[in-house]
Parts: C-alpha cells; sequence; structure tokens
C-alpha cells in the first residue's frame, strides 16, 4: 500500500482553458444548435404555405358574388357561399349561447366554490378527457339524440354538436382564468362578509374577465372551424336558411364537398371559402390575444 | 328570516347588516346552479358513452368481436369488420407521432432554452399557436393541392430505387397514408409543442444553474439534465398528441384515400375509424349505421384510453414538481 | 418558571379582564387536518379596547386572529374546537352564518388587497354590501380620512385602486374595513407593508377607533404594542412534541406584560432572546 503511494509521483496535468473550435463537444453543440434552428424554421413552413396559398387561390375569386351567392351546382360557373357563412355564424351562435353560461358557472363550482369535492374533481377530468374526443364523436352523438329524434338534420342539431365540443374548453379556461385571481383579493371579499355568490359577482368575475374572455374567444375560434360534428348534423344547403330546424350549409362542409369536385369553378370557391374561414378564426384569435392583454396588474 | 343576533346587540353605530333574504335566495339558486352544471359535464359523457353504446348495440349483437378481426367492409353483404380501419388509425397516428414528436420537442427547446431573442421566440410561439388554429378542412385542401403534388416526385424515386423496402412498396398515386399522417403531423405538433414547453418551464432555474456550475455545455445541460427531468411532461405531451391524432377525421378523410388495406407502405391508400365515418355514413342505410356506431364505440374506447393515459402522465408530473397536493 | 422545553401541557394564568368583553375567545384546539395549530388558550377581546397579540412566528397569532371572524373556515382542512362568544352568541354555534359573523367582525390583512375597481368603488363596496341607504359619498371620504389617506386620493378617485402604492393600498383597505363601522375590527400585521410615517398614521386610528369600536391587532412590532395596545396576549410555541402549536403564555396589561411579565418565556421574548 505505502509503495504506491510512494511511487506516484504527483503529476498534475492542467487543462487549457482556452476555447477549443477543434473539439468534438463544440462540433456536436454547433451540429445540434443548427438542428434546432432548422426545426423550427422548417416547422413554420406550412402555416406560411397554407396563409400563401389562401391568399393566392383563394384571393383570387374573393368578390362580392363570391360572399353572397349560394353554391353553384356541377357545370355552372359563378356562385358563391353567402349561404355557407350565414350558416357557421348561426350554428357557431347556437354553440356559445348553451356552451358559454354552461361553461362558466362549471367553472366556478371547480374554481371557487368547491375546487376539491369529488363532483368537481371527476367534471375536471372529464372535462379534460372530453377536449381530447375525437370531434367527429359529437357528431354521431347528436346525430342519435337530435337528429332521429326530431326527425332531421338542423342547424339546432350543428349548432348543439359545436357546444359539446366548446363547452369542455370553455370550462377549463374559465377556471384556469378565474384562479388567477389573487387569493387575497377573494380573503378580502370574505372577510367583508360576502355570501360566495357576492365574491363572485362582485370580485372574481369582473377581475378574472379578461382571461375569460380568451379563453371563451379561442373556444369560438375552434367551433368556428370545426367541420367533423357538422357533417351529420345540420349536413349542408345549397340555400339560404329559411329556419333553424332544416339542414343547413356551413364554410367548412362547403370546403370538404367542394374539394374533392372535379370542377374548377368549385375547388377555386373551397380555396375562396377557406380564406374566409381562416381570417374569420385568426380574426377571432388576435382578439383573444388583445382581450388576454389587458389582464388586470397585481 | 335571516338568523342575525348580533344586530341589537352590537354598537349602536354599526352600519353591518346581514345579507339580505334576497342575498340569500340569489346565492343558493347560483350555487346549486354552478353545481348543476359542474355535474352537467360528467352526465354529458355518461350520455355521450351511453348513446353510442346503445344505438351499437344491434351491430355488437350481431358481429360480435369479429368485428374488430374482420377485414371487409361490405354494406351489400352485410359484412363489417374494421381491422384494417383499426390498423390505418394505429399506422397514421403513430407515424404522425413519431415525425410531430421530434417537430414538437425540437421546438420546445428551441423556446425554452434561450436559442433565439424573445422578440424572435414570441414570433415562433405564435406561429406554432397559429398551426393549430389552421382548421382541419383547410389542411386537408392544402394537403390535396399542394402536399400531394409535392410529394409525388420523391415517393416515386423512393419506389423504384428501394422498392424492396416494405415501407416504398407501392406507388403515391394520389391520396395515401403519407400524406395524411404527414398532415396530422403538422395538427399534433402544437400540442405537442404546447406540453413540452410547459414542462420544461416547470423545471425550477436551479436545476439548469446547478448543471452549468458543474461545467457543462449548453447542449450538455439540455440533453443530460433538462430532458431527462422534463421527460414525463414530454410523454404526457407525446400521449395526448397521439390521442389527438387517432381521432382527427376531415383532413384524414381527405387524403388518405379511404381504401380498407392493411399494408406497411407509406404510399397505398388506407382508412381510419374516424374518415370510415365521415365517409360512409351520409350515405348509410340502417343496418350499417348501426355498424358505424361500433366502429364509433372502438374510436371511443381507444381514444379515451389513451387521452387518460396522457392525462395521468401529465397530473403526475405536475406533482413531481409541485410536492404533493 | 417556564421554558421553550419544558412547557408541555401548560396553561396561563387566566386573564379577568377590567371592562365588558365583546368577543370570549376560548380556543380548546385548532388543528388543520392532523396539525394541532394552536391549543389551550383563553383569550377575551374587551369593549373599547385595542388587545395586541404578539409572540414568535409560527404561534397562532393569526391563526386566533383569523379564527375570530371565521376566515379559517375558508380552509377545508380547519377544525375549531371551542367556543368564541360575541354578545352572548358562540359564533361557532350551528345557527350562525358566517357570512354575517364578518359584516360585524371586520378584517384587514397583512398584506394589502384592494379590488381591482376604482379607489372610491372600494371604499363604498361595503356599504353597498350592508345595503347602507344614506349618503354614500360622504362615508366613503369620512372612512378615507379616518384612515389617512384622503390628501393622497382625493383628486383621483376614479383611479383603480390597484394603481396605488403598497403603503397606500393598505391605506385604502382600512378604509374599506371601517366604512361600514363593524362593531369589531380585526387587524392582522396591517402596518408590515407601510412606512414609519404611514404606520404612525394608522396607529393614531388604532387609537380612535377603540373610542367607539373594539380592535385586535397581531403584531410583529413590539413596539407598536406597547404604543397602542391596551391589552397584551403573548403566544408561544410548544415544540415539544415534534409539532409546532402555539398557546396561550400570558396576557395582561401591556404595561405589565412589558415592564413585569411574570413568565420566564415573555421576559425572554421581551428581552429579545429569541423571535
Amino acid at each position: 500500500m505505502s509503495e504506491i503511494i510512494q511511487s506516484s509521483a504527483p503529476v498534475i496535468q492542467y487543462p487549457s482553458l482556452e476555447k477549443n473550435s477543434l473539439d468534438i463537444r463544440e462540433f456536436k453543440n454547433i451540429f445540434l444548435t443548427i438542428m434546432v434552428w432548422g426545426i423550427a424554421i422548417m416547422a413554420s413552413i406550412p402555416l406560411f404555405s397554407v396563409i400563401s396559398m389562401l391568399i393566392i387561390e383563394g384571393g383570387a375569386r374573393i368578390d362580392f358574388a363570391a360572399l353572397t351567392e349560394i353554391p353553384p351546382a356541377g357545370f355552372e360557373m359563378g356562385g358563391g357561399f353567402g349561404n355557407a357563412i350565414i350558416g357557421t355564424l348561426v350554428m357557431v351562435g347556437i354553440a356559445s349561447l348553451i356552451s358559454i353560461p354552461f361553461g362558466i358557472m362549471a367553472a366556478l363550482h371547480l374554481a371557487i366554490l368547491d375546487p376539491n369535492s369529488k363532483v368537481a374533481t371527476v367534471s375536471r377530468f372529464l372535462a379534460k378527457v372530453l377536449t381530447g374526443f375525437p370531434s367527429i364523436l359529437a357528431g354521431i352523438f347528436v346525430y342519435g339524440v337530435i337528429v332521429i329524434t326530431t326527425g332531421t338534420y338542423s342547424a339546432w342539431a350543428g349548432g348543439v354538436a359545436l357546444a359539446v365540443l366548446m363547452l369542455p374548453t370553455v370550462t377549463l379556461a374559465a377556471e384556469e382564468a378565474m384562479k388567477q385571481v389573487p387569493q387575497r383579493m377573494k380573503d378580502a371579499a370574505f372577510g367583508m362578509g360576502c355570501t360566495r355568490t357576492q365574491v363572485i359577482m362582485k370580485v372574481v368575475l369582473p377581475t378574472g374577465l379578461p382571461g375569460i374572455l380568451t379563453g371563451v374567444i379561442l373556444a369560438v375560434a375552434g367551433a368556428a372551424g370545426e367541420s367533423a360534428p357538422l357533417l351529420f348534423t345540420a349536413l349542408f344547403s345549397n340555400y339560404y336558411m329559411a329556419e333553424l330546424a332544416e339542414p343547413t350549409a356551413s364554410l367548412s362542409i362547403l370546403i370538404y364537398n367542394f374539394s374533392g369536385m372535379p370542377f374548377d369553378n368549385q375547388i377555386e370557391l373551397a380555396w375562396s371559402a377557406s380564406l374566409v374561414l381562416v381570417v374569420l378564426v385568426l380574426l377571432f384569435n388576435i382578439l383573444a390575444r388583445l382581450v388576454g392583454r389587458s389582464k388586470f396588474k397585481e | 328570516m335571516v338568523h342575525d343576533p348580533f344586530k341589537q346587540a352590537s354598537s349602536a353605530r354599526t352600519l353591518s347588516a346581514p345579507p339580505s333574504a334576497n342575498d340569500y335566495m340569489k346565492d343558493i339558486v347560483f350555487r346549486a346552479f354552478a353545481y348543476f352544471c359542474a355535474s352537467a359535464i360528467i352526465l354529458l359523457v355518461v350520455y355521450i358513452v351511453f348513446e353510442i353504446g346503445s344505438e351499437a348495440l344491434p351491430a355488437i349483437k350481431t358481429h360480435g368481436l369479429g368485428f374488430i378481426t374482420g377485414t371487409t367492409w361490405d354494406a351489400n353483404k352485410g359484412e363489417f369488420g374494421v381491422l384494417p380501419e383499426i390498423w390505418g388509425t394505429l399506422y397514421s397516428a403513430l407515424i404522425a407521432l413519431v415525425i410531430g414528436g421530434v417537430f414538437g420537442v425540437g421546438i420546445a427547446i428551441f423556446l425554452t432554452q434561450s436559442f433565439v431573442h424573445a422578440k424572435l421566440e414570441l414570433v415562433f410561439r405564435t406561429t406554432i399557436e397559429l398551426l393549430a388554429a389552421i382548421p382541419s378542412v383547410v389542411y386537408g385542401l392544402w394537403g390535396i393541392y399542394v402536399l400531394i403534388p409535392l410529394l409525388r416526385p420523391g415517393a416515386l424515386w423512393l419506389h423504384e430505387t428501394f422498392d424492396w423496402v416494405p415501407l416504398f412498396s407501392t406507388e403515391l398515386s394520389g391520396p395515401g397514408l403519407a400524406p395524411a399522417a404527414l398532415v396530422l403531423a403538422i395538427m399534433i405538433l402544437p400540442t405537442v409543442a404546447a406540453i413540452s414547453v410547459d414542462a420544461f418551464k416547470r423545471i425550477p432555474y436551479r436545476v439548469k444553474e446547478a448543471a452549468y456550475g458543474m461545467g457543462a455545455t449548453k447542449w450538455e445541460v439540455i440533453l443530460k439534465v433538462m430532458l431527462p427531468t422534463a421527460s414525463s411532461g414530454i410523454l404526457a405531451g407525446l400521449v395526448l398528441g397521439f390521442g389527438r391524432a387517432l381521432g382527427e377525421t376531415m383532413a384524414l378523410a381527405m387524403l388518405i384515400g379511404n381504401v380498407n388495406n392493411i399494408s406497411f407502405s407509406l404510399f397505398s391508400p388506407a382508412n381510419t375509424l374516424a374518415s370510415l365515418l365521415a365517409s360512409t355514413f351520409p350515405e348509410a342505410g340502417d343496418i350499417e349505421v348501426q355498424a358505424l356506431m361500433y366502429a364509433a364505440l372502438v374510436l371511443l374506447v381507444i381514444t379515451f384510453i389513451v387521452n387518460v393515459a396522457g392525462l395521468a402522465i401529465q397530473q403526475y408530473t405536475m406533482r413531481k414538481f409541485e410536492g404533493k397536493k | 418558571m417556564t421554558s421553550l422545553s419544558d412547557t408541555g401541557e401548560f396553561i396561563a394564568k387566566k386573564y379577568e379582564p377590567k371592562g365588558p368583553v365583546v368577543l370570549d375567545c376560548q380556543v380548546n384546539n385548532i388543528y388543520y387536518g392532523d396539525f394541532r395549530a394552536v391549543r389551550d388558550s383563553h383569550i377575551p377581546i374587551e369593549k373599547n379596547k385595542v388587545t395586541g397579540f404578539i409572540g414568535p412566528s409560527g404561534c397562532g397569532k393569526s391563526t386566533v386572529l383569523r379564527s375570530m371572524n371565521r376566515m379559517n373556515d375558508l380552509i377545508d382542512s380547519f377544525r375549531f374546537d371551542g367556543s368564541i362568544q360575541y354578545h352572548s352568541n358562540d359564533i361557532y354555534g350551528k345557527k350562525i352564518d358566517p357570512v354575517v359573523v364578518r359584516r360585524y367582525i371586520g378584517m384587514v390583512f397583512q398584506l394589502p388587497n384592494p379590488f381591482s375597481m376604482s379607489i372610491y368603488d372600494n371604499v363604498a363596496f361595503g356599504l353597498r354590501l350592508n345595503g347602507y341607504k344614506g349618503d354614500e359619498e360622504e362615508m366613503v371620504v369620512k372612512a378615507l380620512k379616518r384612515a389617512a389617506i384622503w390628501d393622497d386620493v382625493k383628486d383621483k378617485l376614479k383611479n383603480s385602486g390597484l394603481s396605488l402604492s403598497g403603503g397606500q393600498q393598505q391605506r385604502l383597505c382600512i378604509a374599506r374595513a371601517i366604512a361600514t363601522e363593524p362593531d369589531v375590527l380585526l387587524m392582522d400585521e396591517p402596518c408590515s407593508a407601510l412606512d414609519p410615517i404611514a404606520t404612525r398614521q394608522v396607529e393614531e386610528l388604532m387609537v380612535e377607533l377603540k373610542e367607539h369600536y373594539s380592535v385586535a391587532l397581531v403584531t410583529h412590532n413590539m413596539q407598536q404594542a406597547t404604543r397602542v395596545a391596551d391589552v397584551t396576549a403573548f403566544l408561544g410555541v410548544d415544540i415539544s412534541k415534534g409539532g409546532r402549536t402555539g398557546y396561550l403564555v400570558e396576557m395582561d396589561d401591556t404595561h405589565k406584560i412589558f415592564e413585569d411579565p411574570q413568565q420566564k418565556l415573555t421576559q425572554q421574548y421581551i428581552r429579545g432572546e429569541f423571535s
């Protein structure tokens, strides 16, 4: 033992502290950094490709006729998708009227009234599960519940199917926004002798409003772009809607129907309708961002 | 009446008063309604499962488990099997997961590990978020008229040069698995990226500091410390992204070709459960609708399992960093 | 004589109040889940006096204070064993609604917590809540003046309460709490966010308030207790059984506590030997 200690002379080699550009570590770093930049740029390409196609192909046919006229039949020229714009707006409106109040009330229960109860825990979990549900299942569900019962495809059924999709999104987003309201503010309200409803109406909702609105608007934007749930609930119609209890056109179904047609006129209209739909959805997105920015100061 | 034993006894000058009977009424009604709405979400899920299940019941009785292993879908013969659709659903989602996963995690690293100036980072972040905002049908349209023509020369070359590789064993003659899976990858990328970004941001700064303090390079910190620490969160993102891919309907119905076919080839047409529903339902007769309901139930079960798994992993991750709650 | 380690199940000598008692607080035990936060403390709050609570951090003085208007009911795991008599009613009685209790027993919190509404609306909040029928503006101005913040805000009553500085926010919260002239005012370290001048003004306010109301004040600052409290309760922490259970060590007139404390633990604390 002692021999070894004696024989090992203290040979300490100090490493150079200079940067060595041929070092394998350095090379790996550069390579990975280029990779990750490449990934980020490549991932942005589809968005720019989609948007430029929409502007070039869709923009070419956007005119007053396209926005107001009804869809053309087979070999017809011209036409438009005015009825589909109205249909989309009406059905998204119906869905909002159902899902927003319901979702916000449910969120109040989850965030403020009884956050740790069994009902809240299960409900929160199922809402998350529901956001990952295939949207077509909402359509099939509403087909079974409304279309078969009433005997007709309708704007009602389409709106309800969209509401099923919006409900969990609105609920979870609103819950998140309400949780952002500082506990101190809620304490202050409770400390003054507010009932739970008064705490909510006077403090939580006004303070959390920007966040809640952001979530709601994003949910509306998502619903506007949905098509699978409308396939067998609202179906489609070539005419302007006269009542809510009849098959109704929507932009997304029009794009789906026209995309596979062997007619240039219809394909052009599908691009224009896509442009309108994307502009609608992006407007909602921008609105949501603007509203979200006006968050309360702490 | 409102129970207030204090008013008389307390100091005469106080302006305190109990809530009015009206306030109490409002409170009770309001809370009951909120409770009802929260329960309604539970009831809704139960109702969806029950409704689809009961509509599918006749088909379950007729076809039994043979429905899942059968490979023919022929309404005229009354023969229904969804094995090709299950195959197509899982296969397309898996390819999408591999591509979308690599890109999603790469972007999460790019956005959280200070590669770019904050302003440019915001640009990229917004781009990825907007990727999620584009409606499915628009991706479908883009896939038909941009992606498929773009892929065809490359696919042709791969097929001619490597036709002994199962992946390239057929030609891409139009719609097929490759364009469908690519579009799926684009669509799940924002989900994977968002959840992974979240997982990275949850890591306390001191962990990174400790790694740098030991003389690790930026990439050593990322690969050996940050990535393993965020791994369970990233896994949750991948599983939830996979769940999204399984249920995606419109873009697939437009791009995959809707042919009942079990093949490894990336360029052959295929079918998925969701696109089977979308393309067949509108013209289906009663018997076929029942079979479609059965297919919907299969889709429901698969996505339910995948989503619950993803959420469970996500909650496990949150607890890991926030302490038990 | 007692010390930190051998307190065991020590119970403080009962404090005999000299005047009428508004809140007779008898704590047997306060639990958060399995955690026993406070035990065996009898603390009467006298009418028209300022009662101070002092003690090392973690001694449960805030917990006791927040139990007095049932703020702790908002915490799921909270359990109160004992009674708090308010005008011959136990506020923890079965028929009592905590909401009503909080209307009469107001509270000022440690950190300022104005609502995100205008300064005026913040102060008028309580008046509207309690259905006050008189001249709202007059009461708001009065409350702002008494909280010594009128001069700072008289030209910007429509601005958000959150636009004020920390010290101003706290005085706004005090104005909000006293606008309805609650019978008892609980103050949980109200001056910890204030500068010396503002602290002085709030202390003067407390002395003024006690003419008509009763004040319970938790403070970490012993000088503050000597300046404003008529009676002082000293709470200690019992760590002998592995927990951190607070309990009343001594309660008496303030000058008695600070000049002639009976318990060794109190003497050590007053001398600054631990905190």
